[in-house]
């Protein structure tokens, strides 16, 4: 099959010249060109059909970014809900048209901020919510029925979840209006993020009954967004950074099926948050990727699941180019290859983006690096013509072949984990962790032999004067600060009705009732995360780590 | 040298941060180099790293802090390692670390700061030379 290619004898600079076969830097291995060969099982109709038909591989949306553009979300919110309410307001007044909610880490973990395991972490690395009181400052002023807002929130997204409904339900918003998306994925904490509580059944079923809560009480939020980044910023491959995330995918629609629902109730539903960019980026291989995953679930959901809507087979996903990418060495390169993730997600029809920053290396993320990444979806949405044309690259017999290549290997790592037990089980008895650990050794073996090309770290380095970006810092004040509006609350609010929204929460949790009509209570009655937490753990007991590598 | 036992190295991940890709390869990367290495998990306190440090007979605690907690971290771990009397080993740190915090973590006595330039086998080079030199 393999032609016999003429080269001239002159010698190339690039190393990969002299042979037709040729490993790309994430092992997949291509050919010097691609022609009608390649691709002899194409079909239009049943390998892509035209954008929004089954299989979708072009695009879920007929008109795609002509109809609408693609989400662009960056990531902020830190120290105080005052902080991040101006912080968001700056956001929206430049046109950012989603907004990206980031939790500090003990609100994620479900410790308040009086908690001494959290003194170190209290509002650094989003804002810090211990209440009901906190979530209504952070939205003072912005009518949830005019935003969509993404929160990065696992464990206690149940909890997050409540308190937003219930600051529309004060704003005088009706919650079936609210529009956004709770990330609610927690077999991921246990392989690659860490800010799991419970154990994993309990922690599932959790996500069970967020889940219900959405269909039946507010069908426009996406009350699961299953990542692929966390694991792939841990070592997966680019085939399991999305075949990890839909056998998690599944495992969340099963619980719900298991309660009596239809599956095109629920699908709808679920997102993914997948990587485009990282320590593995590969152009086309991105844009291949992501066109296989949307056909591959969409097949999943026909053939599998016996779906019958078009909303349930139509995979949504937004895209994160997660900053492992990103060097600290020439941090301006960085602006470059943060254009190349986006450019790649563009073309691959992601239905929102936020992008890593060029200081990502150094530290939190200035406003001028968040605005940067912001500016870069604003050229390739406005400037250079990417929107017109849905799907540009259907139909090269490069991208096609590789697309095939993408759904069939996919498919393969998915029965391979099925085949040792499920995804859940290979979370529990740590294959999962080690298997990406050994991967990431080897990766960073590469780079560091050179094997792996980086520019500015391993090749074309400079001595480079000792630069000093300009940092970002929380207010060291935001802790205590945090904590005198904590303890006012906890004056203010009338105790009993705290005390006895926790005692029904507590026996709602014994009894496998659905339970975010109690946390809706307890959060009403401005509840703390802690105190919900806690109940819970009392019930649920806490999971144990794996500590692999 | 070849007489003594091998460095034996407790890689640690204080504070709630969970992402420890980074401290699980520099956990491997030392294991390969030859040394004993013990990986604490994640979510650890000034506390439990001095009590794992002193219980397994540790020469050198690595810290992997991403979350921009370093500078309170260290002072805290610095403080307790004194108290049990255990401030002869020696503690390094990795991850996301301002290079102007750098001289502040020395001050506080780390020896060393690996930021995300650094490669393995600069660390794992630098252990072995600090370990000869007592």
């Amino acid at each position: 099959m393999t032609k016999q290619v003429k080269r001239s004898e002159k010698k190339s600079d690039n190393p990969k010249a002299d042979s037709d076969l040729t490993e790309t830097n994430t092992g997949v291995k291509v050919k010097l060109f691609y022609d009608p060969e390649d691709m002899p099982r194409f079909d239009y109709e049943t390998s892509l059909g035209d954008p929004g038909q089954y299989p979708y591989t072009r695009g879920i949306y007929p008109t795609m970014y002509r109809g609408k553009l693609w989400t662009m979300r960056q990531y902020a919110g830190f120290s105080t809900s005052e902080n991040t309410n101006s912080r968001f307001k700056f956001l929206l007044e430049q046109g950012q048209t989603g907004l990206s909610l980031a939790l500090d880490l003990p609100t994620q973990l479900g410790l308040d901020s009086d908690d001494p395991l959290a003194k170190d972490d209290v509002g650094k690395l989003g804002v810090a919510i211990d209440t009901l009181r906190d979530m209504e400052e952070i939205f003072e002023g912005i009518p949830l029925d005019s935003i969509s807002t993404s929160f990065t929130i696992n464990s206690t997204a149940s909890i997050i979840l409540a308190m937003y409904v219930a600051t529309a339900e004060k704003q005088g918003v009706d919650p079936s209006r609210l529009r956004g998306t709770i990330q609610n994925d927690i077999i991921k904490e246990y392989i690659a993020r860490g800010t799991y509580i419970f154990p994993p059944e309990p922690s599932i079923r959790l996500i069970g009954d967020t889940i219900e809560y959405c269909i039946k009480q507010i069908p426009r939020f996406n009350s699961v967004s299953v990542s692929g980044t966390h694991i792939c910023e841990c070592g997966a491959t680019p085939v399991q950074g999305v075949a990890y995330p839909f056998l998690t995918g599944i495992a969340y629609l099963r619980e719900v099926l298991d309660r009596g629902y239809d599956i095109d109730d629920i699908a709808p539903l679920l997102s993914f948050h997948l990587i485009a960019g990282g320590v593995q980026f590969n152009f086309f291989q991105e844009i291949a990727k992501l066109r296989a995953t949307r056909r591959l679930w969409g097949k999943i959901l026909k053939e599998r699941f016996n779906s019958k809507s078009e909303k349930a087979m139509q995979l949504k996903f937004s895209t994160g180019g997660m900053g492992g990418g990103m060097t600290e060495q020439q941090p301006l390169n960085n602006i470059a290859r943060i254009a190349f993730y986006a450019l790649a997600a563009a073309l691959a029809g992601s239905q929102s983006m936020n992008l890593p920053c060029f200081d990502e290396a150094y530290a939190i993320p200035t406003d001028e690096a968040i605005r940067t990444s912001l500016r870069i979806q604003q050229i390739i949405a406005h400037e250079i013509g990417i929107p017109d044309v849905v799907d540009p690259l259907g139909g090269s017999y490069y991208v096609e072949s590789l697309t095939d290549f993408f759904e069939k290997e996919i498919a393969a790592e998915m029965e391979r984990i099925d085949s040792l037990g499920g995804i859940l089980r290979c979370v529990e008895d740590g294959t999962i962790q080690k298997q990406l650990a050994d991967q990431a050794y080897q990766v960073q073996k590469k780079l560091e032999s050179g094997e792996m090309i980086k520019v500015g770290v391993n090749r074309f380095e400079i001595d480079e004067e000792d630069r000093e970006l300009e940092v970002f810092e929380v207010d060291p004040e935001t802790r205590s600060r945090q904590i005198d509006r904590f303890n006012r609350i906890k004056e203010d609010r009338d105790n009993q009705k705290v005390e006895l929204s926790l005692e029904a929460l507590k026996r709602a949790a014994g009894e496998k009732e659905n339970l975010m009509p109690s946390i809706l209570d307890a959060v009403r009655a401005y509840a703390t995360v802690g105190e919900i937490v806690g109940q819970l753990k009392e019930i649920y007991g806490e999971a144990s780590p794996v500590t692999v590598f | 040298m070849s007489s003594r036992r091998p460095i034996r190295v407790l890689i640690a991940k204080p504070g709630l941060d969970g992402h420890d890709r980074g401290a699980k390869m520099v956990a491997r990367g030392l294991k390969d180099a030859g040394m004993e290495v013990i990986y604490t998990g994640i979510r650890q306190t000034a506390d439990s790293i001095v009590r794992t440090a002193v219980q397994e007979s540790i020469d050198v605690i690595g810290l992997s802090i991403l979350s921009g907690t370093h500078l309170s971290i260290c002072e805290e771990l610095m403080e307790k390692m004194v108290k049990e009397d255990i401030g002869d080993k020696f503690v390094l740190v990795g991850g996301i670390i301002p290079k102007k915090d750098v001289n502040r973590l020395k001050e506080m006595g780390v020896r060393e700061v690996f930021r995300p330039t650094s490669t393995l086998e600069e660390i794992a080079q630098f252990i072995q030379r600090e370990v000869e030199k007592r």
